[in-house]
């Protein structure tokens, strides 16, 4: 080509005299101009590039990301962030961490300065002038002041009623940690310190901070309220099968699997720093499939998208398992999985069957006490479930259920050696008999229940007819084998058999052909990879009522195929999911265990819903829960929950209706110890729990504070609830509440509900929120990027920190700090009015103790009704008491307190002596000179407290962690101590931390290992050195046989539709269309601006999304109600309003709308055409809604821990009708 | 022979995930200040869909880049030099700031400010140009995460001709991320639309810049730019665009949207190239030559011929080491799975993209086959959920076989490699079908899906 060149011939003369004006080198053809050097003219952006510093941080909420962040700052000023890169290798053949991060932590300093930063401390304009006018009246009492206010109807209810509604004053520090403390103090003196609570969210992101405020409130009495299960969460169905909270593999462990299932978990939005392991081990030949109702961010790496029907899910995976039992089980079998299953799940298990009225039901595990066998009269025989050995055809107790876990005979035997026992896994061959069993099934409109009968085979022992959970499972997964009678299944095609593909098409949309096709897969690649299947469970299948039983269908899938306990295997429940990795250290400082135990500790799912009076808008009884098994009938669930409390099941604060420093002042004059008064009060009835009459003045919460915390922008459920009956505000709620036959009957219930039950709300943050909004004092705290702290998180094994970028700057100051000064001012105050009190502490039945071993059988008795006495520790609450000098409570808070050294520690049931750690914390720390902590290891600042946290916990001490193991060692007669000897010199502090992320170390805190530089997968310490499950049978189990399990239906995994709003609270049905618009499910997934480490008001987060809040609909609904993209549209149920602006796609599913979690009223939100008031949040249109199920206790694995198990704060069931907003759009 | 070298990326579009970390934090070091604020130097697109400025691929409104004349010759698609110089005053092909948008903030105080009223306060938007409370109607990325979705995906410009290929149904949605910085072209339509001559190409490493000195507000670059990453500072009245992060990657750092990309999907590395060759190959007739001809610009760096001239034309031996080492290159040129974006706007730019495989076992789902047999998989990637041809008009000029090429390489890797994860031999046969040994084949799996950061950059 030889006439090449630009343009003409004259253009080229022209442009080639450039090359003469100019010292740039133009190119020969002239077609570009090359400059070398000099360059003053781009001078501008190495200015800008240029820095003075580069400072360690990260994000510090809610956030599972746990990233390592590097802070630019230049003239002392934060300029931007951008990711560390220096986090230790994750092995030569796999991906690494770097550079971890996501958008919403990118743009995290545009808060240092921007122009929502709260710089001073707030007051409520209309409160302070109370209380300063109140202390001049009063004669300078503060505390008397404060009581002149609230005990003042008026008064009260002028300053709660302009909670919202702008008017918060600057106040200095002095006078605002005054008015604080002062609340604190009158509320300890009239009302007890239990009527005190806080909150501050998941600590693994910044336990220094979640600490500071929570050892204050401990010390005092208070409770802490409990975020996993409030936030739904945390998934039931692990503390039932595993006996865990919850424990998962790293992200870095997805590479392992050769199958990945991406089931409602959405990872590169919601886990936008580990996506990319999901990403990278596709090229590796693994499968990924994506189970999601829209077409969801995820599926695009999927190499299949299974559009499941949302809430359908439990269905889909009924039908895999019909499959994956049918073809692996009953029709063949594989050897792995015989293994598997006879050491490590309880198929083999044997369950008795009961003959009732309408025939056969399933019963309870076989356990040692009920048979005649040598076991029988062992030490907690009622807690040692059985097998049939099949070498000898009789039942045998293998060792390692919960009877072997305490008392002395079970030295050495708690484990899952089977030693020379055969279990069999089906009694199928050599059955007795077959009976007709009846199984429930909720796939009828409206969810009610039926029941079915299929053969399941038997051996008689004695009188007893027993059989397996295996061939339970068979015939509840109606699968059908030759000679057992029933009506069964007769294809995958029988559409009309429950559990069948075809069944399970009709229920979720998903092609039959489909769902047998994963399920083959799935078993064929855990078959060839040795149980590396793995499925990421997420929030779209966790926040539904009937979670659980969407999990434990799942479960099966995972748990029958050996993939659990495996690297690359098992469940990956990613639903904030935190693990605070040094968890002992943290538990005892954060809740000052060493100074107090027991802690108060509170499920908040509970606390909200008798609190905020959510429970009298249950327009049905707790038995249209179970759908009418009956086992609830004329109860409502406050019935139920009473119940729970009362038995000692679950927590419940304020606990009686008297308070608790008064009752041990009662019982010293009557002249008992605390708690056989209490115990003898309860049983006359002179004394009740607060649950019980929650509308009574006596029986409110009085003081609120949150920290690190957005309550009422964010996860309040039924936040319209709050307004109305906590805080006494404007609101927009219109649910009726429930009629005469529908109210329990074992509470008090006054006509008239109270609004504006709680005297102070605090907020500590560094920007407005709806919290600050409504809170009467305000406290600037310190940015991420201003202090220091931990973090940790389940995705990574590291720990790392938060460092000071910039001293807190105006009068901001870190959570830790704040704390401080209140703590401070109320020691003084409490000289006073307070002094040392004797407090009586209930507390419930916890897991990890022998406190679990309460029910025998799972089976309820009341001591209300006189089934049995009032026992505490057995069906009471356990009773404790505490001496609380409350002058010394900035004395303790500042200082490592005596039971470290005195008792020790004790985390998931094992102890360990820390006499050497607390010695060598004296001299790392300094030691307290003075006061009611001298001589004890210095707390005074944040890096004291987090050198505490480190050290005393096995996953940053080598000492501590090897210490531990030989404990276990000793109950489990496996070797475990090798797992950390590797590190057993090594001490993390937090100096450590500031130069690079640290990998931790294996401890029994945890079930899976690190050692070696593996990456860490849940329970393969149980699977690999045979450590038995935290259940009653030892094993991961299947079969859950309490007295309220077997009444839900719920005994084995069941599909339960979502919840009918229509038939419950009377919403329209489901893709009605009537002059309001159009009824749709209404669900709130995780937002992609302003998740975890971000919020939804940050400028950068609301310039690349839509800049407010929107409701995403499909195509297909908006051309319904004529909606168009960004047109204004009205969601309104019962609930709540929320008005928003539309994003219309066709990626959505029709019948269901997502309004993303986290959109607080701050942003664009004008006020409703419904009620002429600003709209609401997402969570406006939801409420609480408690499961039975989910509040047992006392009963192996069913047992109270904090944010074990508990009450969901489920929200994914809810509906709305939806509209296009007719009315001019107004602000004010 | 005129060896040039030249500072490249390859984003692969098969990882990005599309949190747009990579803007923020590029926003954030760069653009964040006065007269800047509706500029993104990187931005990310949702495709379909409309990408930012608003349709900026519709080079017949636009008129960016180059056209080849009859006579073989290139001009400047708004029209030649003589053109541009007449009507230097009057500069007609600009997006508006609603192409872009009207960036906007919010007034925050009101939330802590207020007095006690009737109603929760709350914060509205006000605009960033007029400082009035505005309604918010459009953004730099407005169409995110739709798929295209009916109001915005038909007026994607990628779907002309192809119409009958995509549909804004539920059942066959799809999307995938395009992240865009500055294409640092060798060809630049910016450098050569620039009256007063203050664009250049920086002559050790390619890096296009706008000398802030010189820039006298024309804004003819950013009519000549067919990717419209020239922006126009209404503070300064100057043209700005990405700088390559040239302070940072002078210093051995990768640009600030490498290093914070979270997907792990960007490679930066060093292009060795015949300058006397561009113009030639920019000139070649047919548009769908135009990428084959941009590779065959491309220096091999172990040739010991192209070493010498190297040499001789200044470049330090550690460039050429960088060179030889380049994962860029391995990919444009070893692997040959990453492809040029618009190789038709004849700029012949210089970041390059590997094209998104997924999902693709989903539509042989049906056929109750092996999911991960090759065979199945290379039947599959003709009917994608992604239409190749959409792919293809991106990055091939509308030409399929390219893009074919390189999803079945993927696609066959990830199959070779599923033997190897289950323990197996490597089946050598899977390598070979699409040309490539089995060492080859590792070492591509290592780069990608590995990508160690000393391997990345």
């Amino acid at each position: 080509m030889t006439d090449t060149g630009f343009d003409s011939p004259l253009a080229d003369a022209l442009v080639g005299t450039r090359r003469f004006f100019t010292k740039a080198q133009v190119s020969d053809d002239k077609r570009s101009m090359y400059v070398a050097g000099g360059r003053s003219g781009d001078s501008f952006y190495r200015d800008r590039w240029s820095h003075d510093k580069v400072v360690r941080s990260t994000h510090g909420v809610n956030c599972t990301g746990s990233c390592s962040w590097k802070v630019y700052v230049k003239d002392g000023i934060i300029t931007w962030e951008a990711q560390q890169t220096d986090y230790p290798s994750a092995g030569a053949d796999k991906p690494e961490y770097e550079p971890r991060g996501c958008p919403r932590g990118a743009s995290f300093s545009w808060y240092t300065y921007s122009p929502t930063r709260i710089r001073y401390p707030y007051v409520r304009g209309v409160l302070l002038e109370m209380y300063r006018a109140a202390k001049q009246a009063v004669g300078g009492d503060p505390v008397v002041a404060w009581a002149s206010i609230v005990q003042d109807p008026d008064k009260a209810a002028r300053y709660k009623s302009a909670r919202g509604k702008g008017g918060l004053v600057r106040s200095s520090w002095e006078e605002v940690v005054e008015l604080v403390a002062a609340a604190h103090v009158y509320t300890v003196k009239r009302w007890g310190p239990d009527r005190i609570a806080g909150f501050s969210p998941i600590p693994a992101m910044s336990p220094v901070s979640y600490a500071s405020g929570a050892r204050f409130l401990e010390l005092v009495g208070a409770p802490m309220l409990s975020f996993y299960d409030w936030y739904a969460d945390l998934p039931n169905a692990s503390p039932q099968m595993f006996g865990d909270q919850t424990d998962v593999p790293e992200s870095g462990d997805w590479w392992d699997a050769g199958y990945l299932m991406m089931w409602g978990s959405n990872v590169p939005l919601t886990r936008t720093p580990d996506a990319h392991w999901m990403t990278e081990a596709r090229y590796r030949g693994q499968k990924v499939i994506a189970v999601s109702p829209d077409y969801a961010e995820n599926v695009k790496f999927a190499d299949e998208w299974v559009a499941c029907n949302p809430g359908a899910d439990g269905a889909l995976a009924m039908a895999m398992g019909h499959v994956l039992l049918k073809e692996f089980f009953a029709d063949s079998q594989v050897d792995f999985f015989v293994d598997y299953n006879r050491k490590f799940t309880d198929l083999p298990m044997l369950v008795t069957l009961e003959e009732g009225e309408n025939g056969w039901e399933q019963g309870k595990y076989v356990v040692a006490g009920d048979l005649d066998v040598p076991e029988k009269d062992s030490e907690n025989a009622m807690w040692k479930t059985a097998v049939l050995d099949q070498r000898t055809g009789q039942v045998a107790i293998p060792n390692g259920s919960v009877g072997y876990r305490y008392g002395e005979e079970g030295w050495g035997k708690w484990n899952l050696d089977l030693g020379d026992i055969e279990p069999a896994l089906s009694v199928y061959d050599t059955r007795d008999d077959a009976v007709l069993v009846r199984f429930p099934r909720f796939d009828a409109d409206g969810g009610s229940v039926v029941f079915e009968t299929r053969g399941v085979p038997v051996k008689r022992i004695g009188d007893r007819v027993v059989t397996t959970v295996l061939d339970l499972m068979l015939a509840h997964y109606n699968i059908a084998r030759e000679g057992l009678p029933g009506d069964w299944a007769t294809s995958y095609e029988d559409a009309d058999a429950v559990n069948t593909p075809a069944w399970a098409e009709r229920i979720t949309a998903v092609p039959a052909s489909q769902i047998i096709r994963l399920a083959r897969e799935w078993t064929h690649n855990a078959i060839d990879t040795g149980g590396r299947g793995m499925i990421l469970f997420g929030a779209g299948i966790n926040h539904w009522f009937h979670a659980d039983q969407i999990y434990r269908a799942m479960l099966v899938l995972t748990t029958i195929t050996g993939c659990q306990g495996r690297n690359g295997g098992g469940w990956a429940h990613y639903v904030g999911q935190e693990k605070i990795r040094p968890i002992m250290g943290f538990q005892h400082m954060a809740f000052a265990l060493d100074w107090h135990r027991p802690p108060r500790h509170m499920n908040q799912t509970a606390y909200w819903y008798v609190n905020t009076s959510q429970y009298r808008y249950d327009t049905f009884t707790a038995d249209d829960l179970d759908m009418g098994t009956g086992v609830f009938a004329g109860k409502g669930v406050m019935d139920l929950l009473a119940l729970s409390v009362r038995l000692g099941w679950t927590p419940s604060y304020p606990t009686f209706n008297r308070s608790s420093l008064a009752l041990a002042d009662e019982a010293k004059a009557a002249g008992m110890e605390p708690v056989p008064y209490v115990v003898e009060q309860l049983k006359s009835g002179e004394l009740k729990f607060a649950v019980e009459d929650p509308e009574a003045e006596e029986n409110f919460p009085r003081i609120l504070s949150l920290w690190r915390s957005n309550l009422f922008g964010s996860s309040a459920k039924g936040n319209e609830y709050f307004l109305k009956h906590l805080l006494g505000t404007d609101n927009a709620v219109t649910a009726s509440q429930a009629p005469a036959d529908k109210r329990p009957d074992g509470i008090v219930w006054p006509e008239q509900v109270p609004e504006g039950k709680l005297d102070l709300l605090t907020t500590l943050d560094f920007r407005m929120t709806s919290s600050t909004l409504f809170s009467d004092v305000v406290l600037p705290a310190a940015t991420w990027y201003e202090k220091h702290d931990l973090s940790t998180t389940d995705m990574h094994p590291f720990v790392h920190s938060f460092n000071p970028a910039i001293a807190p700057p105006w009068q901001s100051k870190s959570d830790w700090d704040s704390w401080k000064e209140i703590a401070k001012k109320f020691s003084e105050l409490a000289v006073d009015h307070l002094g040392t009190r004797t407090d009586v502490v209930a507390k419930p039945l916890w897991h990890d103790t022998p406190e679990a071993l309460a029910t025998v059988h799972g089976s309820v008795r009341d001591w209300r009704t006189g089934e049995v006495e009032p026992v505490p520790g057995k069906t009471l609450p356990v009773l404790a008491v505490a001496e609380r000098d409350y002058t010394a409570v900035y004395d303790k808070m500042t200082s490592v307190g005596p039971l470290m050294e005195k008792v020790g520690m004790l985390t998931k049931g094992v102890p360990y002596d820390v006499q050497r750690e607390t010695e060598i914390l004296r001299q790392r720390n300094g030691t307290q000179r003075g006061g009611a902590g001298d001589g004890q290891p210095k707390l005074d600042t944040a890096i004291h407290v987090a050198d505490a946290i480190l050290h005393f916990s096995g996953t940053a001490n080598g000492h501590l962690a090897t210490l531990g193991f030989k404990n276990v060692e000793k109950r489990t007669g496996t070797q475990l101590h090798d797992l950390s000897a590797e590190h057993e010199g090594k001490q993390i502090t937090f100096a450590d931390t500031q130069i690079q992320p640290v990998p931790v170390i294996t401890s029994p805190e945890w079930s899976g290992s690190e050692s070696g530089g593996r990456r860490y997968a849940p329970f393969t310490i149980n699977i690999e050195r045979l450590k038995p499950f935290h259940t009653v049978s030892g094993r991961q189990q299947f079969y859950l046989d309490h007295d309220w399990m077997q009444g839900m239906g719920e005994t084995l995994p069941v599909y339960r539709p979502p919840l009918n709003m229509t038939m419950l609270f009377g919403e329209t049905p489901l893709g009605e269309k009537t002059e309001l618009g159009v009824s749709v499910r209404y669900l709130t997934p995780h937002n992609k601006w302003s998740i975890h480490s971000e919020y939804q008001d940050n400028l950068f987060m609301l310039s690349l999304s839509r800049g407010g809040q929107t409701i995403w609909m499909s195509d297909r609904d908006a051309d319904k109600v004529g909606i168009k993209d960004n047109d204004w549209v009205e969601a309104v149920n019962r609930n709540g309003v929320v008005a928003a602006r539309a994003i219309v796609s066709h990626r959505m599913p029709e019948g269901t709308v997502y309004m993303h979690h986290a959109q607080d009223r701050l942003i664009d939100v004008p006020l409703t055409e419904t009620n002429g008031r600003r709209g609401g949040i997402h969570n406006s249109l939801t409420r609480i809604m408690i499961k039975p199920s989910h509040i047992i206790g006392g009963y192996g694995q069913f047992a109270y821990f904090f944010n074990y198990i508990g009450p969901t704060g489920n929200n994914r069931d809810e509906v709305t009708m939806i509209r296009k907003r007719t009315a001019p759009v107004r602000y004010n | 022979m005129r060896v040039m070298a030249q500072l490249a990326m390859v984003m692969n579009l098969d990882k990005c995930i599309g949190c747009h970390t990579c803007s923020v934090t590029c926003k954030q070091a760069w653009t964040n200040r006065t007269g800047m604020e509706y500029v993104w130097f990187n931005n990310v697109e949702t495709r379909p869909g409309l990408g930012y400025p608003r349709r900026w691929q519709d080079q017949a409104e636009w008129e960016g880049g180059w056209v080849r004349k009859a006579n073989g010759r290139l001009t400047l698609a708004a029209g030649g030099r003589m053109k541009k110089l007449l009507n230097i005053f009057s500069n007609p092909k600009l997006p508006s700031i609603d192409d872009y948008y009207e960036p906007w903030t919010y007034d925050y105080e009101t939330l802590l400010n207020s007095p006690q009223q009737q109603q929760f306060p709350v914060a509205r938007p006000l605009s960033l140009i007029s400082g009035k409370p505005m309604n918010v109607t459009w953004s730099a990325n407005w169409d995110d995460d739709l798929g295209g979705a009916r109001e915005y995906g038909p007026k994607d410009p990628m779907i002309k001709g192809i119409e009958d290929k995509v549909k804004f149904e539920f059942e066959q949605t799809f999307m995938f991320y395009l992240p865009r910085i500055c294409e640092h072209c060798l060809n630049p339509a910016c450098a050569a639309s620039c009256p007063s001559g203050a664009i250049y190409k920086r002559s050790e490493d390619g890096i296009v810049l706008v000398d802030q000195e010189r820039c006298r507000g024309w804004r003819m670059c950013i009519s000549g730019c067919p990717y419209k990453k020239v922006y126009f500072n209404h503070k300064t009245g100057k043209a700005e665009k990405c700088t390559f992060c040239y302070p940072r990657v002078e210093v051995g750092i990768p640009t600030v949207c490498s290093e914070t990309c979270v997907g792990r999907l960007r490679y930066i590395g060093l292009m060795l190239y015949d300058a006397d060759a561009v113009l030639d190959a920019a000139s070649v007739e047919n548009d769908q030559d135009l990428f084959a001809a941009q590779r065959g610009v491309f220096l091999d760096p172990e040739d010991p011929a192209v070493q010498r001239e190297a040499e001789r034309a200044g470049i330090p031996g550690d460039w050429i080491e960088a060179a030889r080492k380049s994962p860029v290159k391995r990919l444009i040129m070893d692997y040959q799975v990453a492809l040029p974006l618009h190789p038709e706007y004849r700029t012949m730019p210089m970041v390059w993209y590997i094209p998104p495989l997924s999902p693709v076992v989903d539509v042989v789902k049906e056929t109750g086959h092996d999911a991960e047999s090759q065979a199945n998989l290379f039947a599959a990637i003709d009917t994608l959920r992604i239409p190749v041809e959409y792919l293809a008009n991106l990055f091939t000029a509308g030409d399929v076989a390219p893009v074919n090429e390189v999803l079945k390489k993927l696609a066959a890797m990830r199959s070779y490699m599923r033997d190897i994860n289950l323990g197996r031999d490597g089946n050598a046969d899977i390598p070979a079908t699409v040309g490539m040994g089995e060492e080859e084949m590792y070492e591509m799996f290592r780069l990608l899906a590995i990508a160690k950061y000393a391997d990345r950059y």
